[in-house]
């Protein structure tokens, strides 16, 4: 019993810990809220009626199911297993990031709350929240650092459209993490009415958990759909980490299936050894930052070190606390993936199959292009296209030196 | 616990009792705006009115701060502090000054790379006598708190608006020291509460702990400090200190002659306004 692991999908215990990951690092003020939201969640995700008015807006609002895909021309170019993709990108917004946003909409609304804020690197999540936010009628302020301002453009206007605040954040980095603090700063100036949409599986407990539960339905459709299309399950999936939702959205239902091997892919930026990127797994050792334990990317002293990532929705110095446990028990492998590999996997998707991923799977399909050729026809590998490349053209104009 | 119950924290608010006043707290940031300065400041603090001191050690990320502390916090980590010189700065204060309690105000994870069992040990040895740590709730106790309380550090809790009569047992079990109360729900720096409000939490506060109570957050002038003083054992400033370290340094963010005393000066004027507050109430 000490030694083995009996499941994979038994975390986390009372208190939100994988392993000694996770945990409830928060100040005092948010503690009270922290407990309430506990609560809350502990309630509607065994009440059917929540689970009913969920699934009525993943399928008629979000587009779910989305297509678990045969990558045929990809299959036979890279000339070895049979490559699927799970097309998150189709979902309403275009990302996997609206799988979450809905389900916490809702539970927001049961609380009674009236006003919801958010962080976001890339945009995605604060697309997603400001969209969930104007279809339920409230209001919403989201956080976004003023780095990722200038390099997601289109992004930013889309919230705007929608009528959420966007709000600078000019302390610190300027990126997500500083975001996310800024996004805390406001949660414990205004406890009483506002709703704090966590985009991703961090932050204190209970996040992690419910993120993961919301976004679990990318794995459990997986599963049922390769069951049609394949009478049997996958032998591997592969999928980018930054803090990792889509990651573990898809490998959750998976965990306790021994024989499938699990890939989450890291942003090594312009490699790990330039100490420009974002692997925290690879190159990054345990801390505490923004409400959990888990890997970061930080000096001897303890000092959160910048990220890099020509994504900005890798751009994170940190990463779930789940993902961290699934790291150090070895279930999960970890493997890094530079800025270059990933704009040359963005250019081969584009003209094999007819999709632009977004830079976050680029990192994944990136793997996939070193993986697949190693395997035999017969291997199923599963990947998730988490999000579609629309809102990456300019940084990848830029990447490749093209002027628009 | 085992830890004694006659520290410096102890001593030094039996004696303001003996006075029949309120106390000062000060926070500064150590580091802030370079390390000798900050230093300068520190060991002035005392004999312009500080009766109890909190030092800052600054974070990367310090989400419970509002933009005067974030930015004396980049100060600081420009300037090369780190945990381990900041508690080197300790042992150069006590070899000082024997009687002024230090108590050093950050956030985990700082301690927790340094690794817990060394960092307790070595702020005992430097002379440090408590800890504030604002991301260690007591769902979170077994990390630091416990083991720094069993080896004779106290551990202050902050306790918060939010914090009412049903949890506030929980966040009271394991606080030494003194309680400090986190005057509004919000960051450093931001505005005060009404008094009403403060005296209520005090009282509410009294019902549940003999600790002496010490209250922050959005205390900026003489006249808040003395009206805190009223009811609370201790009035903590901190933005307003550092924002007159920010008001003192040059066009390129170095100290200048006016920094350590642009501290000490309102420091002097902050302990006036505690020391006259309970006078003005007798007469």
């Amino acid at each position: 019993m000490n030694t083995a692991i009996n499941s994979y999908r038994s975390g986390p215990d009372e208190r939100g810990h994988f392993g000694i990951y996770g945990g409830r690092f928060v100040a005092e003020t948010l503690m009270p809220l922290i407990l309430d939201l506990e609560q809350a969640w502990a309630k509607a995700r065994t009440d059917k009626s929540f689970r009913d008015e969920l699934d009525y807006w993943l399928e008629f609002y979000v587009g779910r199911p989305s297509p678990l895909y045969h990558a045929e021309r990809l299959t036979r170019h890279l000339g070895g297993a049979k490559i699927y993709f799970k097309r998150d990108e189709l979902n309403h917004t275009g990302a996997h990031k609206i799988n979450n946003c809905m389900g916490q909409i809702l539970l927001a609304k049961r609380m009674g709350k009236t006003r919801i804020i958010a962080e976001t690197g890339a945009g995605q999540h604060g697309v997603a929240t400001a969209t969930v936010c104007a279809l339920m009628g409230l209001p919403c302020v989201v956080y976004m650092g003023a780095v990722d301002i200038e390099r997601q453009k289109p992004n930013v206007f889309r919230m705007k459209l929608l009528g959420a605040e966007v709000v600078p954040v000019t302390s610190g980095s300027r990126t997500l993490k500083d975001a996310m603090n800024e996004a805390l700063r406001d949660w414990v100036s205004n406890v009483e009415s506002t709703y704090y949409l966590i985009g991703t599986v961090a932050g204190p407990h209970p996040y992690p958990a419910m993120v993961r539960e919301f976004q679990s339905v990318i794995g459990r459709e997986t599963r049922e759909q390769i069951m049609k299309a394949e009478g049997r399950l996958p032998d591997s999936l592969v999928a980018c980490v930054g803090g990792g939702s889509n990651a573990i959205g898809l490998f959750h239902p998976f965990l306790d299936e021994p024989n499938i091997k699990i890939y989450g892919v890291e942003a090594a930026g312009h490699g790990i050894e330039t100490g420009q990127h974002a692997a925290s797994l690879t190159a990054g050792s345990p801390g505490v930052l923004h409400g959990n334990r888990t890997y970061l990317l930080q000096d001897s002293d303890g000092q959160v070190i910048e990220a890099h990532s020509i994504s900005a929705g890798l751009d994170y110095p940190g990463i779930g606390p789940e993902h961290a446990w699934l790291n150090d028990t070895k279930r999960v492998s970890y493997v890094p993936i530079t800025d270059k590999e990933a704009l040359e996997a963005f250019k081969l998707c584009a003209r094999l199959e007819g999709i632009l991923p977004a830079l976050e799977p680029a990192h994944a399909l990136a793997h996939v292009v070193k993986l697949a050729p190693t395997l035999p026809k017969d291997h199923l590998l599963v990947m998730n296209m988490c999000g579609r490349g629309d809102k990456d053209i300019f940084t990848v104009a830029d990447a490749l030196g093209v002027g628009m | 616990m085992s830890a004694s119950s006659d520290g410096r924290i102890e001593r030094r608010f039996a004696r303001l009792k003996n006075e029949g006043r309120a106390g000062l707290i000060t926070f500064t940031m150590m580091g802030d705006p370079d390390i000798e300065t900050s230093f300068d400041i520190l060991k002035g603090l005392p004999a312009a009115g500080a009766d109890l001191i909190e030092i800052g050690s600054p974070f990367t990320d310090p989400m419970a701060d509002g933009p005067v502390i974030q930015v004396a916090g980049q100060r600081a980590l420009k300037a090369g502090i780190s945990l381990k010189k900041t508690l080197e700065l300790v042992r150069r204060f006590r070899a000082l000054d024997q009687d002024t309690p230090l108590v050093l105000m950050g956030y985990y994870n700082p301690i927790y790379v340094y690794g817990v069992p060394r960092f307790i040990k070595d702020a005992l040895e430097a002379g440090l006598d408590g800890l504030i740590v604002v991301d260690l709730p007591p769902e979170e106790d077994e990390e630091l708190c416990l083991p720094a309380i069993e080896a004779g550090l106290r551990f202050i809790r902050l306790a918060t608006p939010t914090t009412d009569d049903r949890r506030l047992p929980a966040v009271l079990a394991h606080t030494t020291g003194f309680v400090y109360y986190v005057s509004i729900t919000g960051i450093t720096g931001a505005k005060g509460a009404a008094v009403s409000a403060i005296s209520d939490a005090i009282a509410r506060l009294r019902r549940h702990t003999k600790l002496p109570l010490a209250v922050g957050f959005g205390i900026k002038t003489p006249e808040d400090a003395a009206s805190v003083a009223r009811s609370a054992d201790a009035a903590v400033v901190g933005s307003a200190l550092v924002s007159a370290i920010a008001g003192s340094l040059d066009g390129s963010g170095k100290a200048t002659v006016k920094t350590a005393p642009a501290v000490h000066d309102l420091v002097r004027r902050l302990a006036a306004g505690v020391r006259a507050a309970r006078k003005e109430v007798v007469r």
